[in-house]
């Protein structure tokens, strides 16, 4: 468990989004999904904080972030890559353009390059299947992507 | 009452609405088989996720097979609980289960008292048509504790007696799917975590996958060394229970075979827990009159309500979770360790013998008296004042590896003078008994009056929490009972908020107390086995002559050749200890 400061701002901010609401341990799930809107991802410093705010037991929290994929513990790259891999765009070849993105930026699901600047995830529908397959980076949507396509993607963030 | 008609197995049967099948079949003597269920009446503890499947059975128009611990009975419900579909999904449950556990049963420390071997059996399986993946994970080596989460089959009852019956809450559910495990925050060791090493989690588990750390090969190592003096306590809980190892029925005394078996074993000298527990009494007793004279005398900054602090699974939970409160409980050490300071210094004194050359083997109903005796500040010179403590189920193995024949063994006695105990001792065992046994002295101390009677039945029972108030020759003292560390959260919590009237509250983490400790043989789920032990407990305390510990004519020499007084500076030095905060850098 790496030892890593949290900007004090946020911790504040945090510390609101717990206030708003009112420290229910049974709002565990919006917190952490507020929380990683913050943080961008969940370290095991933000899971301690919500737990405490929550006055839930640890390993609850990291339970709960671990049955969600949703949830991430890996710092996102700066172009967060996601590969919708609900049931239309599965059928529709998300696998391979999901196998593209991770071959050619030789990452893994859920990691990011070692350059911080991409991270390849999976998402489950982001209902808008009559674009699929569907991928998204950052908060730009890409519709109807091919493999063929996936290079000239990760390009137009390559400046 | 609301109730439901249904038939279960052609036999008519009339429950309570709510009633589970599981549950309405056992009112007709029809034990539906369950894996993961698991439900101790009286305590708070219920295990019911409903993951396992084993108890499924057939509800006639239902076109699934129905849990039967989940269910709950309906009008007109026709239920068969033996069909072949019933029979074969079981098996197949079984054989899926089965699929992912090592096959390890012959060195499986678990082997014989495991509840998924005795399903297997029972169910008949001799091959698993399902071939595939095997999970993996690293195993977890703490001082007391062993966790090997390959034979985790997820039934989730550690969980449920960590979370929900300890609130210690180190235990969860983590990942999902095949991936899916128990384990703690971050899959940190549980040495890292909160952990209070109460052991009730091993308590519960059906598998291998939570066992204790086993010290019986360096116990057996210190007996055929020559050089060493080895001398074995036996804490009270033990003799109420190990009998239930050899066959015998739950609630059978087996003090004075124990006492033959671990001199046949080669101990030097068998010694008894109970004299450190009336010398606890004599310190803690002491110490509690100390701060209630304080209180009556005006003094606004005594500590009340004094809390016991016999038990380190307690100590652990408090250090942890109640940081702020460490100046609440007495400073009296538990007996085991009590136990280990007097030998290794007024025993060893009188023996002529170096502290280094003496064992100190301690047997318990626990798992977390070997962490304590890890404790730093138990230890001299970095030598412990208690070396190894083992469990109940080890001193059972221990037996049978000495190839000992328990049940026609002679009733012997304990040497002395370090097993000279009184009734007062002996009730340490039990949820109560701490705090009788105090009362027993506290009263006659202060009042300088002899007891008409020493039994105190309103300090008796097995409700998690109790409490009774006691008269002192007019003087009203409040007593707080709790056990099982989530009802002794509510108590602490009250105490936090100024909300207590106690003036001495006894905690014990287990449920039931030591008789239910996390090193006892495993109860199976079966809550009478804790109510036939303490029933033993009580009645070896009512055989007892002396029934009160500053009566103990052992205690009494040892005070007048070496302590001096309760609560004295020897004492002091000795019998005293202090607490430490802590809470992780995650709770702060």
């Amino acid at each position: 468990m790496a030892n890593i400061k949290l900007p004090a701002h946020k911790v504040e901010e945090l510390k609101e989004v717990c206030k708003q609401f009112d420290h229910q341990g049974s709002e565990l799930i919006n917190v952490l999904h507020a929380a990683q809107g913050l943080f961008g991802y969940l370290p095991a410093e933000v899971q301690e904080l919500v737990a405490n705010e929550l006055n839930l037991p640890l390993a609850h929290v990291y339970g709960v972030v671990t049955f969600y994929s949703f949830f991430s513990m890996t710092p996102k790259g700066e172009f967060p890559i996601s590969i919708c891999m609900g049931t239309a765009c599965y059928v529709r070849g998300a696998e391979k353009v999901l196998d593209e993105f991770k071959r050619l930026l030789n990452v893994k699901v859920g990691e990011t390059t070692p350059d911080g600047k991409y991270s390849v995830s999976c998402l489950r529908c982001v209902g808008a299947c009559g674009l699929a397959p569907v991928v998204t980076v950052g908060e730009k949507v890409y519709g109807r992507v091919t493999a063929d396509d996936v290079k000239g993607i990760i390009a137009e963030y390559n400046s | 009452m609301e109730t439901v008609q249904l038939i279960i197995d052609n036999k008519e049967v009339v429950v309570e609405k709510g009633t589970t099948i599981l549950e309405a079949a056992k009112t007709i003597g029809i034990d539906i088989p369950t894996l993961c269920y698991m439900k101790l009446e009286d305590t708070n503890f219920e295990n019911k996720p409903g993951g396992c499947r084993v108890c499924v059975v057939e509800v006639e128009g239902r076109r699934n097979l129905a849990p039967a611990c989940k269910s709950e009975c309906t009008a007109g419900m026709n239920i068969n609980t033996h069909s072949v579909r019933v029979v074969n999904a079981r098996r197949t449950v079984m054989e899926l289960i089965l699929s992912d556990h090592p096959f390890e049963c012959l060195v499986c420390a678990k082997s014989g008292n495991c509840e998924l071997q005795s399903l297997a059996q029972k169910l008949g399986i001799r091959d698993i048509a399902y071939k595939g993946e095997q999970s993996h994970y690293k195993s977890d080596q703490s001082p007391a504790i062993i966790r090997e989460m390959d034979k985790c089959i997820m039934c989730r009852r550690c969980e449920t007696a960590c979370t929900e019956v300890q609130t210690v809450g180190v235990l969860s559910a983590i990942n999902r799917g095949f991936e899916s495990v128990v384990a703690t925050a971050f899959e940190m060791d549980l040495d890292h975590s909160s952990c209070t090493f109460c052991g009730q989690c091993v308590a519960v588990c059906p598998t291998g996958a939570l066992t204790e750390r086993d010290s019986t090969r360096e116990v057996m190592d210190a007996i055929v060394n020559p050089t060493k003096t080895v001398i074995v306590n036996t804490a009270p809980a033990v003799r109420a229970a190990l009998g239930e190892e050899f066959g015998m029925p739950a609630g059978t005394l087996v003090t004075g075979k124990m006492v033959s078996a671990l001199r046949k074993i080669g101990f030097n000298y068998v010694f008894d827990t109970d004299f450190a527990a009336d010398l606890t009494i004599m310190e803690e007793g002491t110490e509690l009159l100390g701060r209630l004279g304080k209180h009556l005398a005006g003094d606004k900054d005594v500590k009340l309500p004094m809390l016991t602090s016999c038990c380190p699974g307690w100590v652990s939970f408090f250090e942890h979770q109640f940081p702020d409160m460490l100046d609440i409980p007495s400073t009296a050490k538990s007996p085991q360790q009590m136990f280990g300071a007097i030998a290794k210094t007024y025993f060893a004194d009188k023996l002529g013998i170096k502290r280094e050359d003496m064992v100190v083997v301690s047997v318990m109903p626990c798992l977390a008296k070997k962490y304590e005796c890890s404790r730093d500040e138990f230890k001299v010179d970095g030598n412990p004042d208690v070396d190894l403590s083992i469990s109940t189920r080890e001193l059972a193995q221990m037996i049978k590896n000495f190839n000992i024949n328990f049940d026609a063994l002679e009733e012997d006695e304990f040497d002395k003078p370090m097993g000279e105990s009184t009734g007062a001792s002996v009730i340490f065992g039990t949820t109560g008994g701490v705090i009788e046994a105090a009362v027993r002295t506290a009263y006659e101390v202060h009042t300088k009056k002899t007891l008409e009677r020493v039994d105190f039945k309103e300090l008796r029972g097995m409700e998690g929490i109790r409490s009774a108030t006691i008269d002192f020759d007019g003087l009203p003292i409040n007593i707080g009972i709790a056990h099982g560390l989530g009802n002794a959260r509510k108590l602490l919590e009250d105490i936090r908020a100024g909300k207590s009237q106690f003036h001495a509250i006894e905690i014990m983490a287990c449920p039931g107390g030591c008789i239910g400790g996390g090193g006892q043989p495993y109860h199976h789920g079966k809550i009478e086995v804790l109510k036939k032990r303490q029933a033993a407990i009580y009645s070896e305390d009512e055989k007892k002559v002396i029934r009160k510990s500053h009566e103990n004519p052992d205690i009494k020499k040892l005070y007048a050749e070496f302590l001096g007084e309760p609560c004295g500076h020897k004492s002091h030095e000795l019998l005293h200890t202090h607490y430490y905060n802590k809470q992780k850098k995650s709770e702060l």
